[in-house]
């Protein structure tokens, strides 16, 4: 190794460095933003060190930095487009894109290398291509299953799981195809085997998340980042750059733990959200008003706005339904309203709340609520007993004490304990039950009131009200 | 086994258990910012793209090294824009919608001739 490879090869662990470092000054709110500086910084450190390595070595003809130029200009313009429009509500889908098109960029890098390699004299080596192979596998399943997340998320494609006869038949096929190919590969060098790895993959990440309803969205993202990860430090694998295989990994740990906690959130393995048949999607059942024979109590926003405004402590649980209506704003008015008069007020976030991991809490931060009002599961449920009222908005699931028994569809799944709070508000259009299709009996327990509107409407009452009560 | 392969997955697996020790302290508040860092993160794919990109000679090097460099810029400069916007809403107390900017940008017309760069940038 010359002098000067060495200087870039440090250069590169300095930046994997930083990428460390920026991750774990995420572990706060308050470090967070220094945090995405220094990874930020050690991008740029390392993108011009790969800049004055190929200047230096003189390679690239006219024409490659052409294209490379190019692309890359057009790329950032593109990404700085979406990244500064896209709305909150529609962060799952643009976090998908950015998991497909990185996982692409790292499918072709192995590709790309491949093909170079093969034309040379000797042909590939053995070793290489098992981590070419991983590469173009897991990268090519990321790219195409994660432009049909962002499509479900988006609506394009329907949120209800897509399940076929014989769709099982076909995944089973792609996968002997992927294996069978791959390891005929591992003995011969052969390029339109490659294409068919390439191929059969784009298609089973097709098939692997068409089955999945838009409620384990959460999961599913988790597991496409994960799965980006390992392809691009595959791809640092094939073309031994450490700063890839690093920032891969990193990637890789995060998009594991994630995908572990959403599915531990939800009581769910793994294969049970991949095989699909529990996430019936998000559509919303028609409106059928209270069901007859059981008994709930109906409030109005008169009544409510009552309770509310003679309460000492309010916690306000946020479900998607409160992100689908557009309701965060109006709900961060009501409690600064409530604030005002010297009420303790607090959110509940459970950790599917939303449609990616911590999605509700961005939500919320971006119509202003301060985070440290925002308590996650843990830190909240001790506090429901000295609670006067607990206001559920658009949450259902995760609120239903069903949970707590053996034998339901829910048990075992970690809720909040709403119903421990002195008095509950319900605000939902129906009483049609969540994705897990069972009844909630936190409705019709005696201290709860349902509060029959869309989530928008009714916090703008509710506003109203408390205002001409305490006005 | 080649020497080079160990190194690279020794380096692999170490990274791996950082990541795991680093990210498992990030509270479930900054969930969605960190999934989008670590979006901007696997960015670095571009380096690959432009080091591969280097041996491109023929129209399908072009092309497969354009699209490469396209989707690899795309990740790594909307990742680390859209996790800055999303970390500068986390505020510890709710602010007015207009909160006074620092001393020196309301006072541009005093500092002038001491921070003349400070002109230039906006707010």
């Amino acid at each position: 190794m010359t002098s000067f490879a060495a200087v870039i090869q440090l250069i590169y662990v300095l930046a994997a460095a930083c990428f460390v470092i920026g991750l774990h000054l995420m572990n706060s709110p308050a470090t967070a933003r220094r945090g995405n500086q220094v990874s930020t910084a050690g991008m740029v450190v390392a993108v011009v060190a790969t800049l004055v390595l190929l200047i230096h070595d003189g390679t690239v003809t006219a024409a490659g930095w052409i294209v490379l130029i190019c692309g890359a200009l057009a790329g950032s313009a593109f990404g700085l487009y979406s990244a500064r429009t896209v709305q909150m509500t529609a962060m799952p889908q643009l976090v998908s894109m950015f998991n497909a098109v990185g996982g692409g960029a790292a499918a072709l890098v192995g590709i790309y290398d491949y093909i170079h390699v093969e034309g040379l004299p000797g042909g590939v080596l053995g070793t290489t291509t098992v981590a070419t192979l991983l590469d173009a596998i897991i990268g090519g399943v990321t790219l195409s299953g994660s432009i049909v997340a962002a499509g479900k998320l988006q609506g394009v494609i329907t949120g209800q799981p897509v399940i076929f006869r014989g769709s099982r038949l076909i995944n089973i096929a792609l996968g002997v195809v992927i294996i069978g190919t791959a390891a005929f590969m591992l003995g011969t060098a052969s390029l339109p085997a490659l294409l068919i790895v390439v191929l059969a993959s784009l298609a089973f990440g097709v098939m692997m998340v068409l089955p999945i309803g838009g409620a384990d969205m959460p999961v599913v993202i988790s597991l496409l980042n994960a799965f980006t990860g390992t392809a691009v430090a595959m791809a640092g694998i094939v073309i031994g750059n450490w700063a890839l295989i690093v920032a891969g990994a990193l990637v890789g740990a995060s998009g594991g733990i994630l995908t572990k906690l959403m599915a531990d959130a939800m009581n769910r393995s793994l294969a049970n959200i991949i095989i699909g048949g529990f996430g019936t999607g998000d559509s919303v059942v028609a409106a059928a008003g209270p069901g007859g024979d059981v008994q709930v109590k109906s409030i109005q926003a008169d009544d409510a706005a009552i309770q509310l405004a003679y309460a000492s402590k309010v916690v306000i649980v946020p479900g998607y339904g409160l992100a689908a209506a557009q309701a965060q704003h109006a709900v961060a008015e009501l409690a600064s309203l409530l604030e005002e008069r010297g009420i303790e007020v607090s959110y509940a976030i459970h950790p599917v709340a939303g449609r990616m991991p911590g999605h509700m809490n961005v939500l919320l931060a971006e119509a202003n609520v301060p985070y440290p009002q925002l308590k996650e599961m843990e830190e909240i449920n001790p506090e429901f007993a000295r609670t006067d009222v607990s206001l559920v908005i658009g949450a259902n699931d995760v609120t239903n004490p069903a949970a707590r028994r053996a034998g339901t569809a829910i048990s075992g799944m970690p809720i909040l304990d709403v119903d421990q709070s002195r008095s509950v508000i319900v605000i939902k259009r129906s009483m049609a039950s969540g994705y897990a299709g069972i009844d909630n009996e936190l409705y019709t327990d005696t201290k709860t009131s349902m509060y029959f509107a869309d989530a928008k409407t009714a916090l703008a009452d509710l506003t109203a009200a408390v205002k001409t009560l305490v006005g | 086994m080649s020497t080079a392969l160990v190194t690279d997955l020794t380096i692999f697996v170490l990274a791996l258990l950082v990541g795991v020790e680093v990210i498992g302290k990030v509270p479930a508040t900054l969930h969605t910012p960190l999934m989008s860092a670590a979006n901007s993160i696997h960015g670095i794919v571009l380096v690959g793209a432009l080091l591969i990109g280097v041996t491109a000679d023929n129209a399908v090097g072009y092309i497969l090294a354009f699209v490469a460099a396209f989707f690899a810029a795309a990740n790594v400069v909307g990742g680390y824009v859209v996790t800055g916007r999303m970390l500068k809403m986390f505020r510890r107390k709710t602010v007015p919608p207009q909160p006074a900017p620092e001393a020196p940008v309301g006072t541009v017309g005093a500092s002038d001739r001491d921070r003349p760069a400070a002109n230039g940038r906006p707010a």
